[in-house]
């Protein structure tokens, strides 16, 4: 994609972090770094660590070894509520929104963190805490508008097809209004038409709000489409880093998705 | 307005008398981040003059055309009265045409500048740029999307008002001076028409033309400032530009524009419209989204539900009427109007509805009825993009479903020998732009237009349509074949959806089926049957057992009445994919067509006509984006009864 973005100074740098679960080593001596407003794709075969590596940066999981340095800060370990603080929003591989809950009202749990008022404040709902939520409100709305889900505003999410809950999801990080969006395969198990409303929405989202996007995803062509450089992980081992054209042309990465005899 | 007054015989000017004569209040409502957003009359005209003016600025003289693009947006509406306010052409396109359907319009109609909604519409006309030479300047309303675009023809919408403040400023007089050079007999709007037969042709309709029929239309159905009308139907269509841009400035009444086009129900419900305009597909939608809730629905509230429906369909279009009813009757009705009738309607936001028109297609006789027994003074019209969609109404009280009422003030209808209908009075066309051969072709030597339908006035002086003129055949046989008659039958079916008959020139008639997936789908649910998509629905035994019941009923009526007895569909199939606009097979307006379809498919057909059960057919098809794909299925052809007049006697 030829945008006139301005990818800036490294954001969010990986210093080889090496994680296991017992005897299994999902990652190691991982090391890359994230500029500002690019969008960083992560790819690899199943299990090669895709996941473990979003969640070591939002602090979910604590690597045994290395460092998360996120705007000069070094982290040895990061708590998932200080991430969301700092500016690092997430999505989930399997939709993790409130099933029972409006969209509306989920978009605003993502407003949590921003809410100043007290409980009882808001209990009575009167004065600042009535300004606030208004305030908040806007923002949901806005979002809202963005990701073009006028229609199911007071829908409970449950009932929503898996396209529109990926996007609602989406919409609840969002409204953290993060610097950094990690994505984790935003476009599984979407038909053709779905995936591309997706990759238009991240696209937006990057350039309209500045967010610097960490994603992971499987469908090549998207990835190849839309991000700036890729990191390519196999068997918790980092095997490429390079622009999407460079990966392409990859010996190791080509041997990682399609296997070599031994 | 009292009598002597003369009313302002051009749209921007009557905007002017409207701001001062409605100063404060609301023009126009849209909803916008959650909440509707209201213009007043006086806040209308002064943005319109803002837009004249910047549009003057950037070098919009009079004579020039503004290709307008996009959903129903009020800067859009005000685009075109701005461009009226300079002498020029407003001319609206459907937002959902892809870019190569644009580029005929845009280079029959000469246009040199365009406003569009959004970054969509935008990408469309940078597409068709290299074709269209004469495309100078785009203007876009909403600027999501577009920090990054370089083209020198682009300028946002804040731009634009920009300019026009700074030319207002250094001209004050301007504004004034070109709304008063316009004539009501300049050419106001050019409407395409859909183009069901060959290419779009743009029809121009004056000032007048359009002002007059908004006139009789206010008088005829009592319009005024206190109405209120959802602008939601697309903006290139004659139907929306009647009601919600010429009768919405002669009446004065207020417009709202919904959030997006999937919000409509939920706006409406918000709004409670008083005037109410849709086409029958939209009453349809709407009756198979509260059948399909009322299903799921408990069974106290089912067999309420189904109680004073019944009740309804005995005895409401009667009392909505003003008929004499039974008084039993007439306490249930009241009752039923508490429990069921009145909730229903809030439901679908028909409140407050005086007024409902439908018009475009033939209205289903249940549908047509059961909006009337709960009370929606539905009624029906006729009309063309030719004739400002003013021909003829149902007046309040004569509402049948199978006529389009008597012809409307002002308006004189003839019959031809041939059983055309022939209308003439002052909203007729100008012209079609640039094609003198079209416009002599339908207009007669005595100014009587041609509308290429064919119908008759009943006994009650009630114009009906039955067929176009030009479709109306003849079997093998001799018998007449109406085509549109028949697939309207079968398309009152809820399971049906769209349906295409062949048969003229042919010792009997088949058909083409198109499956309704909603309502199919949801049989289906409820019988445990599985499948997976459109295609694999429309191939399943059972669905086919559903539809051959169907058309053995269309079969049946047919075979009452005499003179289309021989029409009865002897073989039919269910087509493997949806007809489309983008495939060609509809038009924008999603009509039927027939001959491109027939050509498609021409094997289908030929194994209609042969004593095969089953045809495979691979169909190129065309996704939103422009990219193609192919669907590959076996189609299976099955039989229907076909009934005589005996036999359709013994069934009573």
């Amino acid at each position: 994609m030829a945008q006139a973005r301005n990818i800036g100074d490294v954001i969010l740098k990986i210093d080889s972090i090496s994680l296991a679960f017992g005897g299994v080593k999902a990652l190691s001596e991982v090391s890359f770094d994230v500029r500002e407003h690019e969008i960083r794709a992560i790819i690899g075969p199943n299990g090669a660590g895709k996941s473990s590596m979003l969640n070591v940066i939002n602090g979910v999981y604590h690597p045994q070894q290395g460092s998360v340095t996120f705007r000069g800060v070094e982290h040895k370990q990061m708590r998932p509520h200080e991430a969301a603080k700092q500016g690092i929003a997430r999505t989930f591989q399997n939709i993790a929104l409130f099933k029972g809950m409006t969209v509306l009202d989920n978009i605003m749990t993502g407003r949590n963190l921003k809410m100043r008022a007290g409980v009882l404040a808001q209990a009575v709902w009167y004065g600042p805490a009535l300004r606030e939520e208004i305030e908040h409100r806007k923002a949901v709305e806005r979002i809202i508008d963005f990701l073009e889900i006028q229609a199911y505003r007071k829908t409970p999410v449950g009932r929503l097809p898996y396209g529109l809950q990926k996007r609602v999801d989406l919409g609840r990080a969002l409204a953290i209004e993060p610097c950094v969006l990690l994505l984790d395969e935003p476009m599984a198990g979407m038909n053709v038409e779905e995936k591309q409303d997706m990759c238009r929405f991240i696209l937006d989202v990057n350039d309209h709000f500045g967010t610097t996007i960490v994603l992971i995803e499987h469908d090549m062509g998207v990835v190849m489409d839309i991000s700036d450089r890729v990191v390519v992980l196999d068997y918790g081992r980092k095997i490429g880093d390079a622009t999407p054209d460079q990966v392409r042309g990859n010996q190791a990465v080509i041997d990682a998705y399609l296997g070599v005899s031994h | 307005m009292p009598e002597n007054q003369a009313q302002p015989d051009t749209f921007p000017r009557l905007l002017l008398a409207n701001a001062e004569r409605l100063r404060e209040r609301p023009a126009v409502r849209e909803k916008d981040l959650g909440i509707w957003q209201t213009w007043s009359w006086g806040e209308v005209a002064m943005e319109v003059r803002t837009l004249a003016c910047g549009l003057a600025a950037l070098g919009f003289r009079r004579g020039d055309t503004l290709a307008i693009i996009g959903d129903n947006r009020p800067r859009l509406y005000w685009a075109m009265a701005a461009a009226q306010a300079l002498g020029g052409v407003p001319v609206p396109l459907y937002q959902d045409a892809v870019a190569n359907e644009m580029v005929y319009v845009f280079d029959d109609a000469e246009a040199q500048f365009a406003i569009v909604e959004d970054q969509e519409q935008v990408d469309k006309l940078i597409e068709i740029l290299p074709r269209c030479p004469r495309l100078k300047h785009i203007v876009y309303d909403d600027p999501r999307g577009m920090r990054h675009y370089q083209q020198s023809q682009l300028l946002g919408y804040e731009s634009l008002a920009e300019r026009g403040r700074a030319f207002d400023a250094a001209h004050p007089d301007f504004y004034a001076g070109e709304v008063a050079k316009g004539k009501a007999s300049d050419i106001g709007i050019m409407l395409y028409t859909s183009g069901t037969t060959g290419k779009p042709k743009g029809v121009c309709q004056t000032h007048r033309a359009f002002i007059s029929s908004a006139q009789g239309g206010s008088r005829f159905d009592q319009l005024g400032p206190a109405d209120s009308m959802l602008s939601y139907l697309p903006m290139a269509w004659v139907g929306d530009h009647l009601f919600s841009y010429a009768q919405w400035l002669v009446a004065g009444f207020t417009i709202s524009c919904p959030e997006s086009g999937d919000t409509v129900m939920t706006d409406m419900r918000e709004i409670g419209p008083t005037y109410f305009f849709a086409p029958p597909r939209i009453f349809e939608n709407l009756l198979t989204t509260v059948m399909i809730r009322m299903e799921d629905a408990s069974a106290i509230k089912r067999a309420l539900f189904r109680f004073f429906t019944d009740v309804a369909r005995r005895c409401g279009a009667e009392i909505l009427g003003r008929k004499p009813v039974a008084f039993a009757d007439r306490l249930l009705y009241a009752l039923g109007n508490v429990l069921i009738y009145g909730p229903l309607r809030n439901v679908l936001g028909m409140s407050r509805i005086r007024v409902a028109y439908t018009a475009g297609a033939a209205i289903g006789p249940d549908l047509f009825r059961f909006y009337r027994s709960i009370g929606v003074n539905l009624k029906q019209l006729y009309g063309s993009t030719e004739t400002c969609a003013y021909v003829c109404l149902q007046p309040d009280g004569a509402v049948s479903f199978d006529s389009v009422g008597a012809p409307a003030p002002g308006v004189e209808v003839r019959i031809a020998d041939n059983g055309e209908v022939l209308v003439r009075g002052p909203m007729l066309l100008k012209e079609y732009y640039r094609r003198p051969d079209a416009t002599a072709e339908s207009i007669d030597a005595d100014g009587y237009f041609r509308t290429g339908d064919a119908g008759f006035f009943d006994a009650n002086r009630q114009l009906k349509i039955i067929d176009r003129a030009k479709d109306v055949g003849k079997l093998a046989t001799g018998a007449m074949y109406a085509p549109n008659y028949i697939e309207n039958k079968l398309k009152f079916f809820p399971h049906i959806k769209e349906a295409v008959v062949f048969g003229n020139g042919r010792d009997r008639v088949c058909a083409f089926i198109n499956i309704d997936v909603g309502s199919v789908g949801n049989w289906a649910e409820r019988r445990a049957i599985p499948y997976a998509g459109y295609t694999d629905l429309a191939g399943k035994p059972e669905v086919y057992e559903l539809i051959r019941e169907c058309v053995e009923k269309v079969n049946a009526e047919l075979a009452r009445e005499d003179t289309l007895a021989g029409s009865q569909v002897h073989r039919f199939l269910i087509l493997h994919k949806e007809l489309d606009p983008d495939d060609d097979e509809l038009t924008r307006t999603r009509k039927v067509r027939r001959g491109f379809v027939a050509e498609k498919y021409a094997a289908l057909v030929d194994a209609l006509y042969s004593d095969r059960a089953e045809c495979h057919v691979e169909t190129q098809i065309k996704f939103e984006d422009g990219r193609t794909g192919t669907v590959r299925a076996d189609v299976r052809i099955r039989e229907a009864r076909i009934l005589s007049r005996a036999q359709v006697k013994q069934a009573g």
